[in-house]
């Protein structure tokens, strides 16, 4: 493999780790500050990419998609947080891995009853269509750039909030001592409402970016569902940080294990044979990072307690 | 064959065991249809169900009953289904399973106990050869023909170096090897990817890595979407071709114009030009609203299989039955259609390209692929 | 008698009497699916001592259960082609006989849960729930990627295994083989809770510390429950394959664990007999509200949810009133 390839594909693993990032974040967050296990996050990541696609086919507009797939997922996060989610807090997790698993079964069916069987277009937009040359003369897709550029921003938006701002002093104090803010005098309902939204409005865009260059179906969010639960558990669970170094490590094993695996054992053993193992690896390879890290680290790389 | 005996052995017993064969209805045909209503691959499951249910209102025949029920995709619960079907509900005929995975677990089960499957959709290569049988027809494709007819028109059309890539299950190594069966040029690099795998960043970097002309690529549903978009994006300009799964009617609205140009095979088209194919797709759309897909079609040529044997023989009379069914004597929308001895179709494969007419990206069929192909099977097959 | 007493001998009786009156109205698809609700309870009750006793939430068990199928899938496999499963460094024989193979799946099973519950009980709360999530993820890419037991395909066994002196291909008496099973794990379960170790276990669920006072290793109480709780499921497993002479690596999926840990709640945490309720229950909507919508999913999941947020005993919590029983 040449050095320029092997760097392209380092850059498309930080690539994928980063839209990883874009769905961890909010799973990360609404953990750390409530204590609540989410499975219904790829229920928004869903969401958002379906109300974005909707208001691109009516508008022909990315950006009002964009905004749309926000808005959807934060009211769709506000109005489970109301409903449902707030009931959960002081339960244990059986309880909230039960009650989240089946708001998944009620959207995706939903999403199917309102939207029909079929995956819906959305495609990025056409200034950003294209192939950008990088230095070293790479070729680059110009979306997967803005999605780079993005999920960077959105890493920096969330540690200036949660470092500078009102809210996030108040979630700091949240995660510390629940009791101590409410005393405080602080309206903790409504924080936990705002940032469950926060949570829902990020994973919405996650979808609908990713959705531009993948395929918008009902049960998209479940894979990615289960690798933002590998990002966070890797990162620690709770720990924006963690959750960029563990979206990066783990987007960096799934590509380049899924390139290289069959490449090694290709040097000692016939192709086929080699491509097939190699496969079956790579296909493994981020849950042996996940129980590699858990075995040294049992809290995550970031992770307290 | 141990195989043979073992099915034999089954169906005694099942019959031993309180089979309902006796009250069969004089003329009278009950029709399981066993498919994906619900869950991911829905959209493949609800038009052979609407293919099959606009052939049975077209031609009225109040001797054909259905019964429909949703697999969800898994093969435990059509693997109960299939028990019902014919325990409870005490059907003749068994059809509607979309994925190979299911067929396997169902087919042999069914057959052995005397009911007859059609397939609207998925032919394992087992199916075809070894695990044949007397009671199975297949009404859509065996799994390798589209490949084996893309590779046939790959040599004919100036293809010097393919790019491989398919997902990391049987039916992806199953569809590779059919390409490579007939294929006479050089390969430039065969991947197997994650299945469900929504991300290929590091599959395409290694096509324009490598020196092939053309990719050549089987990812069905989600993937192949995800595939397209994401290859339409990254400038790299060799050709795409695969097996029309990635590109049929429900799909290729999700990828818009980034599938333009891609060539791909298939044995039915919207516009194969003979009166049945007029005829459907224009009763397809005027009852469902929407353009209709190749799994229609085949829903559709099933259930015109199955009304024209009812015409000759009484489903009671098992023989005659099969042998009624083996003549397919029916307008099939794709032209030519004549069974093999396993029981599997003899048709034209065609090489179609994507197209857009007016708003709408769809397919237009540029020649043929392989005439009358057969699959490669049947010589293991013996019944 | 308490009232949970009375409900569990009337969720005992629930699944034969139904399968008994199939019998009688010659509806033999009724006794498949009390067969099914029958295995399945199995697998809960399995995953019940984990969840219920030891208080482990496992989002893995998918991984016993599909290990257990695939023990038969595997061995009857080579029965039925006449090779051997290895001839170096000793034969091993494929096999057709129940017994053997449900011995096997015990064994396998019980092995996979030492294993990965010596790993992953060095975690606790979310970590658990997800390392155990991520082996058996493990598992089902490897099944769907390795080609020699027909990956994604599946495994078709034709003829159902068999059990001396029984026609394991009639509904009925599979069905009796399964519910023997069911019964005999249920006294397994009832006498563990209530002896030294199941008392120690469920201390430790609820203050380690203080088990760790008097002298005992909550860890390896832990390890203990999770192997005896794999070994029922992976034994589940293989019952099921049999009901439908087929193994694919569904079964090792997440969806299938979440399912399990479905049965358990929809009966009742921590009650013996939660998961009979509960896989009753399941397989009853699953049929009576999949013949009405399309979309039944979406009403499993709402009655799911009112569950959970409602009734927090499951439907023996309340019928019976909200207080465990132990003793």
């Amino acid at each position: 493999m040449t050095t320029i390839l092997l760097i392209e594909q380092i850059l498309n693993g930080l690539q994928s780790g980063i839209m990883l990032f874009l769905m961890a974040a909010g799973l990360t967050l609404i953990f750390g500050v409530m204590g609540l296990i989410n499975l219904a996050h790829g229920s928004l990541y869903m969401v958002g990419a379906f109300a974005a696609a909707a208001v691109a086919a009516a508008t022909g507009s990315f950006a009002l998609g964009l905004v749309a797939a926000l808005i959807a997922a934060a009211a769709a996060g506000a109005l489970i947080e109301l409903v449902v989610i707030r009931r959960l807090y002081d339960r244990d997790h059986l309880d909230q891995v039960l009650a989240t698993f089946a708001l998944i079964l009620v959207f995706s069916e939903g999403t199917r009853w309102l939207f029909g069987s079929f995956p819906l277009y959305l495609d990025v937009p056409a200034a950003l269509s294209g192939p950008v040359t990088l230095p070293g003369g790479i070729l680059y897709p110009a979306y997967r750039l803005l999605i780079i550029g993005v999920g960077l921003l959105i890493a920096v938006g969330l540690f200036a909030l949660i470092a500078r701002t009102r809210i996030g002093i108040q979630i700091r104090a949240g995660e510390a001592d629940r009791e101590m803010i409410a005393a405080l005098g602080v309206d903790i309902s409504k924080l936990y409402t705002l940032v469950f939204a926060l949570g829902a409005a990020l994973a919405g865009l996650a979808g609908a970016m990713v959705g531009a260059i993948q395929s918008v179906q009902v049960g998209m969010g479940e894979p990615v569902l289960i690798l933002a639960f590998v990002v966070i558990v890797i990162g620690g669970i709770g720990s924006i940080k963690g959750a960029l170094v563990g979206a990066l490590l783990v987007g960096l094993t799934d590509t380049l294990g899924g390139v290289l695996l069959p490449l090694g054992f290709g040097a000692f053993m016939d192709q086929s044979a080699a491509t097939s193992i190699g496969s079956a690896l790579a296909s493994m390879s981020i849950y042996i990072l996940m129980a590699g890290v858990l075995l040294f680290k049992p809290t995550g790389l970031f992770g307290e307690g | 064959m141990k195989f043979k005996s073992l099915i034999a052995a089954a169906s005694i017993a099942a019959l031993s065991a309180g089979s309902a064969w006796a009250d069969a209805h004089m003329d009278k045909v009950k029709v399981g249809m066993i498919t994906t209503l619900s869950g991911g691959g829905a959209g493949l499951g609800i038009d052979v169900r609407d293919g099959f249910m606009l052939a049975a209102k077209m031609a009225g025949n109040e001797n054909l009953e259905v019964v429909v029920e949703d697999d969800q995709r898994k093969p435990d619960i059509a693997v109960q289904l299939a028990d019902k079907m014919v325990q409870s509900e005490k059907v003749d005929v068994l059809t509607g399973i979309i994925w190979s995975n299911l067929a396997m677990a169902v087919v042999p089960a069914v057959t052995a106990q005397g009911k007859f499957y059609l397939s609207p959709n998925a032919g394992p290569s087992a199916l075809a050869g070894k695990g044949c049988s007397p009671n199975y027809f297949n009404v859509s494709w065996q799994n390798d023909a589209f490949n084996e007819a893309a590779a046939m028109w790959a040599n004919d059309n100036d293809v010097k170096n393919v790019f491989l890539m398919a997902p990391n299950y049987p039916a992806g190594q199953d569809m590779i090897a059919g390409f490579k069966r007939f294929y006479e040029g050089d390969i430039a690099a065969e991947v197997y990817t994650k299945l469900g795998q929504t991300d290929y960043a590091a599959e395409i970097a290694q096509m324009r890595a490598s020196d092939a002309d053309t990719i050549y690529f089987f990812l069905p549903g989600g993937m192949g979407i995800s595939f397209m978009k994401q290859y339409a994006g990254s400038g790299v300009d060799k050709a795409v071709m695969g097996p029309a799964f990635s590109f049929d009617q429900g799909i290729l609205g999700a990828i818009g114009d980034a599938a333009l140009g891609v060539k791909n095979t298939s044995h039915w088209s919207k516009d194969i030009d003979n009166a049945a194919n007029k005829t459907f797709v224009e009763e397809f759309q005027k009852e469902y609203g929407r353009l209709p897909s190749l799994y229609a079609a085949q829903g559709y040529d099933t259930a015109n299989l199955l009304l024209s044997a009812m015409e000759k023989a009484s489903v009671t009379d098992a023989d005659a039955f099969r042998a009624a069914l083996k003549e397919a004597d029916f307008e099939s929308v794709r032209g030519k259609f004549r069974f093999a001895e396993n029981h599997h179709p003899i048709h034209d494969i065609f090489m179609r390209e994507v197209v857009k007419e007016g708003d709408v990206v769809t397919n237009k069929i540029i020649g043929t692929a392989a005439a009358d192909h057969q699959d490669a099977y049947g010589g293991d097959c013996k019944m | 008698m308490r009232r949970e007493a009375i409900l569990n001998i009337v969720l005992f009786l629930l699944l034969p009497v139904t399968a008994g009156a199939a019998l009688l109205l010659d509806e033999p698809f009724i006794i498949t699916l009390a067969t099914k609700a029958a295995i399945l309870a199995l697998a809960g009750v399995g995953l019940n001592i984990a969840l219920g006793l030891g208080g482990l939430v496992s989002l893995g068990h998918a991984a016993f259960f599909g290990l257990g199928g695939y023990a038969m899938g595997i061995l009857a496999a080579h029965a039925q082609s006449y090779t051997p499963l290895m001839e170096t460094p000793f034969l091993i024989e494929g096999t057709k006989s129940m017994p053997v193979i449900w011995l096997v799946a015990i064994v396998v099973a019980g092995l996979a849960a030492l294993a990965i519950g010596a790993l992953s009980l060095r975690t606790s709360g979310v970590y658990f729930i997800m390392i155990t999530l991520a082996f058996g993820q493990m598992l089902y890419y490897f099944a769907i990627s390795w080609p020699a037991y027909g990956g994604e395909d599946g495994l078709s066994i034709y003829v159902r295994n068999g059990f001396p002196g029984l026609n394991t291909l009639d509904p009925i008496q599979f069905f009796a083989i399964a519910f023997v099973v069911l019964a005999l794990a249920l006294l397994l379960a009832g006498r563990l809770a209530r002896s030294a170790f199941g008392l120690a276990l469920s201390a430790a669920r609820q203050n380690a510390e203080r088990v760790e006072t008097v002298g005992l290793a909550p860890y390896r109480l832990r390890l203990v429950a999770f192997v005896i709780s794999g070994a029922i499921t992976g034994l589940a497993g293989a019952l099921f394959a049999d009901l439908n002479r087929f193994v694919s690596p569904v079964m090792f999926s997440w969806q299938t664990s979440g399912e399990i840990m479905v049965f358990v709640i929809l009966g009742g945490v921590g009650r013996l007999y939660g998961p009979v309720a509960g896989a009753a229950l399941f397989i009853l909507l699953e049929h009576v509200l999949g013949g009405l919508s399309e979309y039944w999913h979406v009403y499993l999941g709402l009655l799911l949810l009112m569950v959970v947020l409602f009734a927090r005993g499951g439907l023996i919590g309340t019928v019976a009133g909200r207080e465990v029983a132990h003793d």
